[in-house]
């Protein structure tokens, strides 16, 4: 599993990817990941219950393998694995896990960097806030758009 | 025919989350969109958000891209994961 994605309904366990993503590898000397979490507070400061996530069964998995793909191709990495939840999540739950190894922290910071950025802004998913105010389907970000241009060649 | 698919608050907007469209003078996404608005004149205003994204067999693609029987066409709003 050295290239690796996932999207699921359950939970992920951060310590049982992280073992996974190092597993029999003795070349890796750094190791980042990142972790998206549901917050309380959106856009608007309405208080958040829950969310939807939707995603485009099929599309998804295609594109996180391309963003995959393409981190591979621009950076020295020995593994990577994205983990995205959908479905009903509450405050506090764990959506998003990136990782990534390589030789040295360089390459591996900018590429779970890369990857965010191009998972925000690519991979088909959709989040609905469930507020105290009602549902509310988030609006893209110009600050997640302006993240992902940064890194056009 | 031609699978549409209309995908989270645009399914919600339209009331519709899967069409099937007949392929005969359908050539690219900017007719397939002609005709769901000949068909449909209320949704003028959701099918005119220019920052709706469209994908052709689950890639990503442009108003000129080619359209023919069998595809798969997903109209849906920026994306807002991770």
């Amino acid at each position: 599993m050295s290239f690796s994605i996932a999207v699921q309904q359950q939970d992920f366990d951060v310590g049982r990817e992280y073992d996974e993503l190092i597993s029999g590898d003795s070349a890796a000397g750094a190791v980042v990941f990142f972790v998206g979490r549901v917050r309380d507070t959106n856009y608007y400061a309405r208080d958040v219950k829950s969310m939807l996530l939707e995603h485009y069964p099929g599309m998804t998995e295609k594109v996180l393998q391309q963003i995959l793909d393409e981190a591979k191709a621009r950076w020295e990495l020995i593994a990577a694995r994205i983990v995205h939840r959908v479905g009903e999540l509450h405050v506090s739950d764990q959506i998003v896990f990136v990782g990534v190894t390589s030789m040295h922290r360089e390459h591996a910071f900018q590429a779970a960097e890369f990857l965010m950025d191009f998972l925000k802004t690519q991979a088909p998913f959709w989040k609905k806030e469930l507020t105290g105010q009602g549902a509310l389907w988030v609006e893209e970000n110009s600050k997640d758009v302006s993240a992902s241009l940064r890194w056009n060649k | 025919m031609i699978r549409v698919l209309f995908l989270a608050q645009l399914r919600e907007q339209l009331g519709a989350a899967e069409l099937q469209v007949p392929a005969a003078d359908i050539g690219s996404v900017a007719d397939l969109t002609q005709y769901l608005l000949k068909e449909n004149p209320g949704w003028e205003q959701f099918l005119s958000n220019r920052k709706l994204l469209v994908a052709i067999n689950h890639e990503y693609a442009k108003a000129d891209a080619r359209v023919k029987a069998g595809d798969e066409v997903a109209f849906f709003p920026p994306v807002t994961g991770g």
